[in-house]
């Protein structure tokens, strides 16, 4: 047991004595966490918009003024031509440009219809969704306005909540999100590098020789990441909360553990990556390809995993992060206890134990 | 074995080619080197020695124009080791520790790449590849990769490459390590082969029966030259019968031994 | 002039030797070309919503099959009460809950309005926003539609005829979508998504090739030669811009044959803006390896700019909607330039004035980084 501290020790000492890698391994989740809790939303304001108004009547100036009120929109100069907008969009500085014909006014006086052009740039479909929406519920409300006037009847007037995340700010999603990318990423790849890196120096097969049992050569090679990934976890959950307004709804002990048992289940497959791999060169790459994609795209903070077409929607099931962002979300955000996130910790308890006990086999196979 | 060269006292060119005064290396507090004083003639064989830390590595790199001094003078060559390294560049050649050759390229590649690295027009180096091939008896091995090369042969070939420019001196950085003593009198062989053409040979070296080859040995023990003077001269002052006698005479209360 | 090309001589036929770095450099994009934007879909569909009928008329049976006929919606519950609706979202298994009140159709009738409640999961800012865009308009229609079909029915209360729908002033939005009249996602995510990829390849390589040399000591071969500083970085740099390009190339054949995705605009601009972005990538790899000394190092440091770049460049979320400070930060990333370069040709056909702005920031922050990592290397410590 004393042994195997003091393998511990040195394994510690290769770490912190690294002081650029140790920068990555504390500063990319700090500011990470800081820059995309600050900076990322989804929320879309101040779109640049650009009005052409032809008819210069009451109602036009009206509605124009809301709109330049609005928080959604900032209303560049009014264009005079066609030409101009093509090239206005073709620059990107407009999102959107909203015509008011000629006969505005006189086709809303004489017969009560009147049309307004919206043009939406929709290199970005949501975007341009959106937006057109907000223009349209300007409308509708003036609409409602005016059917009010005339004596209307059967208004319904749908009031909508946001719920958990009331200003849409993007922290509460992408959060949870980097929090599972980072801790399995970092994970993966120190441990696998730093395996390898024993292999290609010759001090592994020192090691193997020792009468050290390969378990205790592999928790001794573990303990750093693990200790280091939870020092980060509390980094980020304290950020969180004082920097972030994020704080932790639920129980953090049940966070902690389920986190523990995520990190388990990323070295692990640190572990296995650094078998096959002959350079640390290779690990590195072998975790960058092989385990950035998979993560990024299927733990569902990027894109939604009902999106998917069905093949990739089976897959996402065996993504540990996927399951561990469901339990943040569920425990941090929503404030959840364990009768709601039992499964998903079976599930990741099941994959950290059996990618343990593979790699460990492996690993001593390989050995032989 | 006899060095066949002859005593260095005999004068070989007015001029030397390595001039050090007080050469100074500090890191910090420690000093690596303590002001270095010595010239090396053209065509010597120059042999610098000692234990693993002891500075030899930290004063050779200083005359290549890899590290700036703190302080002291050196010309290379003529030229000041301050001022003007690129020329310093120019004029030697060098062979590290590690024997710096390109695992993933060829015999010939690796020689097509230093010569045109030092301006070697191409059909100059065909001619040199052909010449240098032929001396180390390599010719089949011309287009196999230097990875797949035994390390005796890597070292033969490397010390060949840092010789294609026809530089005036040559810095070889413990250049035999970890092959067997035929190999490493081969190698020899062609360190008196090039400094019968004139070519100045600086090496450091732990070895100290390759001591015996030099024409002069400097010694370095904490830093600092402890002593210099041919094989010959130095086992009479020191009363030693090889130069592991007189090294192990100075060298024994070294107070920096192996790193 | 004659030391770049014997330099470059070697580079090349090291890198071509390299069989296994090219095979996981070309054919690890193109795989990620192809699987990504399966993926990378953004557009909202099947949301899922959780309905309380509280009311059980006519008119809110109408609606919830309205909802649900629409295409957007998924309903995933059916509720007795608004607590058990709410219940859902909580449990992920809805992420809207609409309750229909008592008296729904009743108070519609008599007292002309009445309130529908609707709350939405509003962790994903998008999905929120467009659900509860697709609700409010799908209400709105729904409304438009039961007053049209009241029209002639004289109300319980007056006997005059109730004001019909055309006694009011009515603005109606015609709306266009141009450049991407058929909201194709994919249109918006490949290009993004190609530059991910090329990004990740060029910043990588370049710097852990230069910390190979360091570690193997050929750097100490090279530095003892009398060959320049930027001679070297150059022949550095240039086998990385070529490789850049193919890959480049192999993903626009890959996003047009897959995904359909075909440049509107100017090879030649997309082109010369992928030439400045690589300088500049290539210079941030450079300049990494001039810090680093192994390749644990290198790898760190490099993986650190690359995620940042990644999430903060427009791919996954609007550099538009981020606050004006890191937008500022933003301009300093050459991906979030590219991105938009690439978008803007590909979808709009921009040509080179249009894009002027973007390709002058990428050009400026390649030669800062460059110039730093020329400066930064010693040939001499």
């Amino acid at each position: 047991m004393k042994q195997l501290i003091t393998f511990i020790r040195k394994e510690f000492l290769h770490v912190f004595r690294d002081r650029k890698t140790l920068l990555m391994l504390f500063g990319l989740p700090i500011a990470q966490i800081v820059l995309f809790g600050f900076a990322l939303s989804n929320e879309i304001k101040d779109s640049k918009v650009v009005v052409a108004d032809y008819s210069k009547d009451a109602v036009t100036r009206q509605l124009i003024n809301k709109i330049a009120a609005s928080k959604y929109f900032d209303l560049e100069q009014s264009l005079q031509s066609a030409d101009q907008l093509q090239a206005a969009f073709k620059k990107g500085t407009i999102k959107m440009a909203i015509i008011f014909p000629q006969n505005f006014a006189t086709d809303l006086i004489h017969t009560n219809k009147a049309t307004v052009q919206v043009i939406a740039d929709a290199s970005d479909p949501n975007q341009a969704t959106t937006i057109t929406n907000y223009v349209t519920q300007i409308i509708t409300d003036y609409n409602a306005g005016l059917a009010n006037d005339a004596g209307q009847p059967m208004q319904i007037l749908p009031e909508l909540q946001m719920l958990y995340n009331p200003e849409l700010r993007g922290a509460p999603n992408f959060v949870p999100g980097v929090m599972a990318l980072v801790l399995m990423l970092v994970c993966t790849m120190m441990t696998s590098v730093a395996i390898v890196k024993e292999k290609e120096l010759g001090t592994m097969e020192i090691l193997l020789v020792s009468p050290f049992k390969t378990i205790y050569i592999i928790i001794a090679k573990l303990a750093p990441n693990l200790i280091i990934s939870v020092v980060n976890l509390f980094i980020i959950l304290i950020l969180s909360s004082v920097f972030l307004d994020l704080p932790v709804k639920g129980s953090v002990l049940l966070l902690v553990f389920d986190s523990i048992l995520f990190i388990m289940t990323s070295l692990s497959i640190g572990l296995l990556l650094s078998i096959n791999a002959k350079t640390q060169q290779a690990a590195m790459m072998g975790s960058l390809m092989g385990m950035m994609l998979p993560t990024m795209l299927l733990t569902g903070f990027l894109f939604p995993i009902e999106n998917m077409p069905l093949p990739m929607q089976f897959l996402s099931n065996i993504v540990p992060s996927r399951w561990y962002f469901i339990i943040i979300k569920k425990v941090m955000l929503k404030g959840l206890g364990f009768s709601s996130v039992w499964k998903e910790t079976l599930i990741l308890a099941g994959m950290c134990l059996s990618l343990f006990a593979i790699s460990l086999r492996r690993f001593k196979i390989r050995l032989q | 074995m006899q060095p066949t060269i002859n005593d260095p006292g005999k004068q070989r060119s007015t001029r030397p080619v390595i001039t050090a005064e007080k050469l100074t290396k500090k890191f910090g507090h420690f000093i690596a080197a303590n002001e270095l004083t010595f010239e090396v003639e053209k065509g010597e064989i120059f042999g610098f020695l000692g234990a693993n830390g002891a500075g030899k590595t930290t004063a050779m790199r200083m005359l290549c124009g890899l590290l700036t001094p703190s302080s002291g003078k050196a010309t290379i060559a003529g030229f000041d080791v301050y001022t003007e390294t690129e020329k310093i560049k120019r004029r030697i050649g060098y062979m590290s520790q590690k024997f710096s050759l390109y695992d993933d390229l060829t015999v010939a590649e690796n020689i097509r790449f230093y010569g045109g690295i030092y301006g070697m027009e191409s059909k100059q180096i065909k001619i040199k590849t052909t010449e240098l091939l032929q001396e180390l008896q390599l010719q089949d091995e011309a287009r196999t990769l230097v990875r797949e090369l035994p390390l005796g042969w890597k070292q033969k070939l490397s010390f060949s490459v840092s010789l294609v420019h026809n530089p005036d001196i040559v810095f070889l950085d413990e250049p035999t390590g970890g092959v067997d003593p035929v190999t490493r009198r081969q190698f020899w062989d062609l360190i008196y082969h090039a400094a019968d053409k004139g070519v100045t040979i600086f090496v450091t070296t732990h070895y100290m029966d390759e001591a015996e080859y030099c024409n002069r040995v400097s010694i370095m023990v904490d830093g600092v030259i402890a002593a210099l003077d041919s094989p010959t001269r130095l086992k009479q002052q020191f009363a030693g019968n090889t130069m592991e006698d007189v090294f192990y005479e100075l060298a024994r209360n070294a107070k920096r031994k192996d790193d | 002039m004659n030391s770049l090309l014997f330099l470059l001589e070697k580079e090349f036929r090291q890198l071509l030797r390299n069989r296994q770095l090219l095979r996981t450099l070309i054919i690890a994009p193109v795989i990620q070309l192809i699987l990504l934007p399966m993926a990378a879909d953004y557009s909202v569909k099947n949301i899922s919503i959780a309905v309380v009928d509280n009311d059980h008329s006519t008119f809110s049976r109408k609606l919830i099959a309205k909802i649900t006929a629409s295409g957007h919606f998924k309903l995933t519950g059916f509720t007795a009460s608004y607590k058990e609706a709410l219940s859902l979202v909580e449990q992920d298994k809805a992420d809207l809950a609409l309750q229909i009140p008592v008296d729904f159709e009743r108070g519609l009738v008599r007292e002309n309005s009445k309130k529908l409640y609707v709350a939405i999961d509003a962790i994903e800012g998008t999905k929120a926003n467009l659900g509860g865009a697709y609700l409010s308009s799908i209400i709105k229609d729904f409304n438009d539609d039961i007053r049209l079909n009241w029209q002639s029915a004289p109300t319980a209360a007056t006997f005059q005829s109730a004001p019909t729908i055309d006694d009011a002033p009515q603005i109606s939005v015609a709306a266009s979508n141009w450049y991407n009249p058929f909201m194709n996602y994919k249109l918006y995510m490949v290009p993004a998504i190609l530059v991910t990829l090329v990004t990740a390849m060029a910043a990588m390589q370049s710097a852990f090739n230069i910390v190979q040399e360091k570690e193997s000591g050929t750097i100490e071969q090279i530095n003892v030669t009398p060959i320049k500083k930027h001679i070297f970085i150059i022949g550095k740099l240039i086998p990385f811009l070529v490789l850049g390009i193919v890959i480049f190339t192999l993903g626009l054949l890959v996003g047009w044959a897959f995904y359909g995705v075909a440049p509107t605009g100017n090879l030649l601009v997309l082109y010369g803006s992928l030439v400045v972005y690589l300088f500049a990538m290539l210079g941030l790899g450079l300049l990494v390896s001039t810090y680093s000394a192994t390749q644990m190092q290198a790898m760190s440091l490099s993986f650190f700019f690359i995620n940042i770049f990644n999430m903060m460049s427009g791919v996954f979320s609007s550099v538009d909607s981020m606050p004006a400070w890191a937008q500022a930060i933003v301009v300093t990333f050459p991906p979030s330039h590219f991105i938009k370069i690439m978008r803007m040709v590909v979808l709009k056909g921009s040509g080179f004035s249009d894009i002027s702005y973007h390709l002058a920031a990428m050009a400026v922050i390649g030669l800062v980084l460059n110039t730093w990592a020329v400066l930064n290397y010693r040939k001499t410590s």
